[in-house]
């Protein structure tokens, strides 16, 4: 094991993962994410702890990390390049390990102009490339200077894909990349174009990179036609493609959100068969009390213990 | 060439408010390419000056001088006649070249009447992009001629981001994503086995006042110190 966390003890049986997510609040607010993580408990099998999501200032990932773990859930700590420097990164991972966090998600973040300080000075000391071989040699002993460390931080490594961004013949070299820096599993944007992502997983897979790391295919139910059309003209790579729209289209508004959790619950299905996926990252986002539910209608429940 | 633009006319005017004889003193190399502190722009900037002065019962007065480089001392030293008739200097060179304009003259106040804004070239008439942000440690080798640490809005060394929006970069569909642009060249060069390699994390030799020496004069500057 090179963490020991329950991700990797669920990955590495071969189960079909299952990870949440959960913003923390934008505010010193306790009660917040005990609501969140209350409906997660028992149903996923860890949860991504968002760093400052969208550039938008919120609790720390960290210190909601360790909230998360005391309300029973293995936290996914995200850190993002955006906001920190090599040094600040390196002590907030050893001090995460520290307390308890086992698993880590290495991002570069969106960039600051988006957020609700879009003055503010971006760091990008580091990339996320580079963010995941210093925790994949901090693993190993090591810091970015090449100094030792005498207590290793072990953490299981994640990094983010995007399969439907362009270049489209790049983003699995880029994968690639992100293996060979350290990456022990993969959380994929969230995917809508299922044709798109076959064609990922085929080429991830002819190029073996499936065996050597365990890909967790991106989920958010859309909630409403409104929340669909946003997705697809705002979030920056994200590719909704028409029939997603045409489906919630035909159906009426107040059954638009069912009809989404059956969409996302016949992507799920698609995914437990795929060669190369190992799991499902589900983002329902500000959504958190419908993912028992979606868990249920999915058959990911009950988890397997481990 | 280094690009800079005019700072907002109330703001020049706060910057010199109480001062009641002022030299405007321009630039004719960087500044005056990208039509922001030359020979014109002075000649403009002080009538605009004494044009907001009218109105006042003892307007101050504005002279002119523009000098062929504000970063170079052999030129400055033309100002040395000038300067002590006025009170305040109000320069419209780069940063470099204010800073080496009130070093030479530390009893007069300088203030800066431009912005100094990237190091950048002239796509065409009075419209110039970034391209590059003195880092220090050049990666244009790899990258195809395309600085990855000033056209990508994150500076990524290993892009591109998940953020692409079709060729676009994620901050604004009119800025092309520069990685989507290194992709296209190198592999028009057939030469994408430089990136398939990781970047490692760059040196940021910038984060420091610094000085270059270059080879060859290193003796002439020991032996005067
Ligand atoms: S879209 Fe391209 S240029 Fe913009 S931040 Fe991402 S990699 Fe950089």
């Amino acid at each position: 094991m090179k963490s020991g966390s329950k991700l990797e003890k669920i990955l590495s049986a071969g189960h079909f993962a299952f990870t949440g997510e959960l913003g923390p609040p934008r505010g010193a607010n306790l009660e917040a994410i005990q609501k969140k993580a209350g409906h997660l408990k028992g149903v996923v099998d860890s949860v991504n702890i968002t760093d400052n999501q969208t550039a938008v200032v919120r609790m720390s990932s960290w210190a909601a990390s360790i909230l998360a773990i005391q309300e029973g859930l293995e936290p996914n700590y995200q850190m993002v390049c955006r906001d920190r420097n090599r040094l600040a990164m390196q002590s907030d991972i050893l001090g995460a390990y520290a307390l308890g966090i086992r698993n880590m998600l290495c991002l570069s973040g969106d960039h600051q102009q988006f957020g609700d300080h879009p003055q503010c000075k971006g760091v990008f000391d580091i990339d996320s490339m580079q963010l995941i071989m210093a925790v994949k040699e901090m693993r190993d002993g090591k810091f970015i200077n090449g100094q030792e460390i005498d207590e290793p931080p072990r953490m299981f490594i994640g990094a983010a894909a995007n399969p439907f961004a362009e270049p489209f013949e790049w983003r699995v070299y880029r994968l690639a990349k992100k293996i060979k820096a350290g990456a022990d599993f993969i959380q994929t944007q969230c995917i809508y174009n299922m044709e798109k992502m076959r064609e990922w997983v085929k080429r991830a897979r002819d190029m073996g990179l499936t065996e050597k790391v365990y890909i967790l295919a991106g989920i958010t139910p859309m909630k409403s036609l409104g929340m669909a059309r946003y997705m697809k003209s705002k979030v920056p790579g994200m590719d909704v493609p028409d029939e997603v729209i045409n489906r919630l289209k035909g159906v009426e508004k107040k059954k638009q959100g069912q009809e989404g959790i059956a969409m996302a619950c016949e992507q799920i299905q698609e995914f437990k068969e795929m060669k190369g996926i190992s799991g499902i990252h589900l983002m329902a986002i500000e959504w958190e009390h419908r993912v028992p539910e979606i868990a249920e209608q999915a058959g990911m429940l009950p988890r397997p213990e481990v | 060439m280094i690009v800079a633009k005019r700072k907002p006319f109330e703001e020049i005017k706060g910057l010199i408010q109480g001062y009641k004889k002022i030299l405007v003193v321009g630039c004719g190399t960087c500044v005056a390419v990208c039509l922001a502190g030359g020979e014109k722009e002075v000649g403009v900037l002080a009538a605009e000056l004494r044009l907001s002065q009218k109105s006042e019962k003892e307007p101050a007065e504005f002279g002119e001088a523009t000098v062929q480089r504000q970063c170079d001392r052999e030129f400055l030293a033309e100002l040395d006649d000038l300067v002590p008739e006025y009170d305040a200097l109000l320069s419209m060179a780069c940063g470099a070249g204010i800073q080496f304009l009130a070093e030479r003259f530390p009893d007069t106040p300088v203030f800066p009447a431009v912005d100094t804004t990237f190091i950048g070239v002239n796509q065409d008439v009075g419209w110039y992009e970034e391209r590059c942000k003195a880092c220090g440690s050049c990666v244009l080798g790899m990258t195809a001629g395309i600085c990855p640490v000033t056209m990508c809005a994150k500076s990524l060394l290993n892009g591109p981001c998940g953020g692409t929006n079709g060729s676009s970069c994620e901050v604004d569909p009119n800025q092309p994503c520069a990685w989507h642009m290194i992709y296209e060249r190198l592999a028009r060069q057939g030469r994408l086995d430089k990136i398939i390699e990781i970047c490692p994390a760059n040196d940021w030799r910038n984060q420091k006042p610094q000085t270059l020496i270059q080879p060859g004069y290193e003796e002439r500057y020991e032996s005067g110190k």
